[in-house]
């Protein structure tokens, strides 16, 4: 079965043998990628039993954890890449988890749909109703993204905050760039992944 | 054939086996068990490369007698039915399971209701202190005589995870796995402060006699039933007590008396009544010694992780939301020292609203975390 496209693009940002937290893991695809591929030492924090359960059928390891709780149980620099994808977007407190990630790694890989993009700009200032597309698939009311941005609004947090964007990446749906995403990333990209480190370290 | 009343999942009829030991077992308090018996039951079949043998450590009160049936009379199958047997999280078709009734113990191990060599008397009060150490010691002999070098697991909930927790300390190239359910690195304060109590109630009862009770041919009754229903209250949680007994009267009506009025008093009496039948009270202010005592973090200047640095087991960690005795917060004090030294943890905080004593439920979502993480075990295993 191919990796998800983002999961993809993640796994190439990660030296091999380092060591990898992830932030909401899921069934545990990305961890038992990393480690069959690049002998990756992964733990992934998970709230739902369901895919805490899968998690531990794919041989991961996983915590259960709230990540609206934080991350205070670990200690700073625990690991090489703390990973939050399509996440960000749904916590209560996007900064201070962002804050939190960059203490306890040294680097974070941060991934979220970007509501600047021209689909859901069309439907907010045309239909004057909170978009519903791709990558926002839920209405308002049921959505559990409650903090949404947009690339210039998450880049504008890391210059505010002191964090240093070491790559980024700006994709579509099937997580291809193109000219467009590049010149304009925050109009025509779907998708933003960022890997990012704290400035002041 | 199996008699049509046991039912499928089970290991069915089941008999303890009895090893004596003729070695003296050194103990933490300094003195030595000069001989001994343990009693243990197994189920399913060692494989050819010993590989796919699991210890079950028990609890408090339980004993070596974990699963199935001892005759088709039996009320009750063992105390763990719900977790191990044929197809179950500790499969008896892929495992050999044994389950040892602890040194110190009431149910045909070496304990205070033993003779004592020297007097030929019970040892009573005089047996000694024993630790969570000392029982894994114990363990490794059994291990030794079954010609078990490694356990593909060591499995026990609430103080049999503590023990699961110093065999992965004490013999890391002979644990595999180490199962950890409901348990703590050491009991906090409360906790101690509990056991207390129920050893006062016990020591305090006139016919304890300073614990040679069976000379006397008494046993302290009112006190170790005191001893349990404080337990008991310990091991419920606070909801399911609510749910279960509300304000409910026996009798429809209050009374006026000191005697029976709430459902809850009449559950409480009936469970320390029936106790009373089956343990015996020095074995009771052993065990809750053995739970005082355990802090494997204290050899180690009080730095668990330093304890944990050596460990080459895997881990599984579980608790419940509800249970107050050893909370969900007491497991993640030994993940996290796991975590920072890169030892294989997997953690799972299961939603019960039945206190301590949920790790003996059938809870769909524990039943999937202990399976699914079983099924690896035994991968491993080659079983």
């Amino acid at each position: 079965m191919a990796l998800r496209p983002d999961l993809d693009i993640i796994s190439q940002w990660i030296k091999p043998g380092s060591r990898v937290l992830d932030l909401g893991c899921g069934d545990g695809t990305l961890l038992a990628h990393l480690w069959k591929t690049r002998q990756v030492i992964g733990y992934g924090l998970e709230i739902d039993p369901n895919k805490i359960v899968m998690s531990v059928a794919a041989d991961v390891n996983v915590i259960q954890a709230d990540l609206n709780k934080g991350l205070s149980d670990m200690n700073n620099n625990t690991f090489d890449y703390v990973v939050l994808t399509q996440t960000l977007q749904a916590v209560q407190h996007p900064d201070q988890l962002l804050q939190d990630m960059l203490r306890v790694g040294r680097e974070c890989i941060v991934t979220f749909p970007n509501f600047g993009h021209w689909r859901n700009r069309l439907q907010v200032s045309l239909k004057g109703r909170m978009p519903v597309s791709r990558n926002l698939p839920d209405e308002w009311f049921k959505t559990p993204n409650i903090h949404l941005c947009s690339v210039n609004d998450f880049e504008g947090l890391c210059n505010h905050e002191n964090i240093e964007i070491l790559q980024r990446s700006v994709v579509d749906h099937l997580h291809h760039s193109g000219p467009a995403m590049r010149l304009l990333p925050n109009l025509f990209g779907e998708f933003a992944l960022y890997r990012i480190k704290n400035s002041q370290r | 054939m199996m008699p049509d009343s046991i039912p499928d999942q089970s290991v069915g009829l089941v008999r303890p086996q009895t090893l004596h030991f003729d070695q003296p077992l050194p103990l933490a308090c300094g003195r030595e068990l000069p001989q001994y018996d343990l009693v243990y039951e197994t189920y399913g079949t060692l494989n050819s490369k010993h590989s796919n043998a699991i210890l079950i450590c028990h609890a408090l009160s339980g004993d070596h007698h974990a699963a199935g049936y001892h005759s088709m009379d039996d009320r009750k199958p063992g105390w763990w039915e719900n977790c191990i047997g044929p197809g179950k999280p500790i499969d008896t078709d892929r495992f050999f399971v044994v389950c040892p009734n602890n040194l110190g113990g009431c149910k045909g191990s070496t304990g205070p209701t033993s003779n004592n060599p020297e007097t030929g008397k019970p040892y009573g009060p005089d047996f000694p202190i024993i630790t969570v150490p000392d029982w894994v010691i114990s363990q490794t002999r059994l291990a030794n005589a079954l010609d078990i070098d490694q356990w593909a697991a060591v499995v026990g909930g609430s103080l049999g995870g503590m023990q699961a927790l110093q065999w992965a300390i004490d013999y890391p190239e002979r644990i595999k796995h180490a199962v950890i359910i409901a348990a703590a690195p050491k009991l906090s304060t409360q906790n101690i402060a509990f056991n207390e109590v129920a050893r006062q109630a016990i020591m305090a009862d006139p016919e304890f006699h300073a614990g040679h009770y069976y000379e006397h041919n008494v046993i302290p009754r009112r006190g170790l039933m005191l001893a349990r229903m404080l337990g008991h209250i310990t091991y419920l949680s606070e909801d399911e007590m609510r749910a279960k007994f509300g304000r409910e009267l026996r009798e429809g009506k209050l009374n006026f008396g000191f005697d029976v009025d709430f459902q809850i008093e009449s559950y409480l009496r009936y469970q320390g009544q029936s106790f009373v039948e089956r343990f015996d009270a020095n074995t009771y202010l052993l065990m809750t010694k053995a739970l005082d005592y355990f802090d494997p973090a204290s050899t180690c200047d009080n730095d668990l992780g330093k304890a944990l640095e050596h460990v080459s087991a895997h881990f599984l960690l579980m608790s419940f939301t509800n249970d107050w005795r050893f909370s969900p917060a007491r497991s993640r004090e030994i993940i996290k020292p796991l975590l920072d030294h890169n030892k294989p943890v997997s953690y799972a905080e299961i939603e019960a609203s039945t206190g301590h004593d949920a790790f003996l439920l059938p809870i769909p979502y524990y039943l999937a975390m202990f399976n699914t993480y079983m099924k690896h075990v035994a991968k491993e295993a080659g079983c």
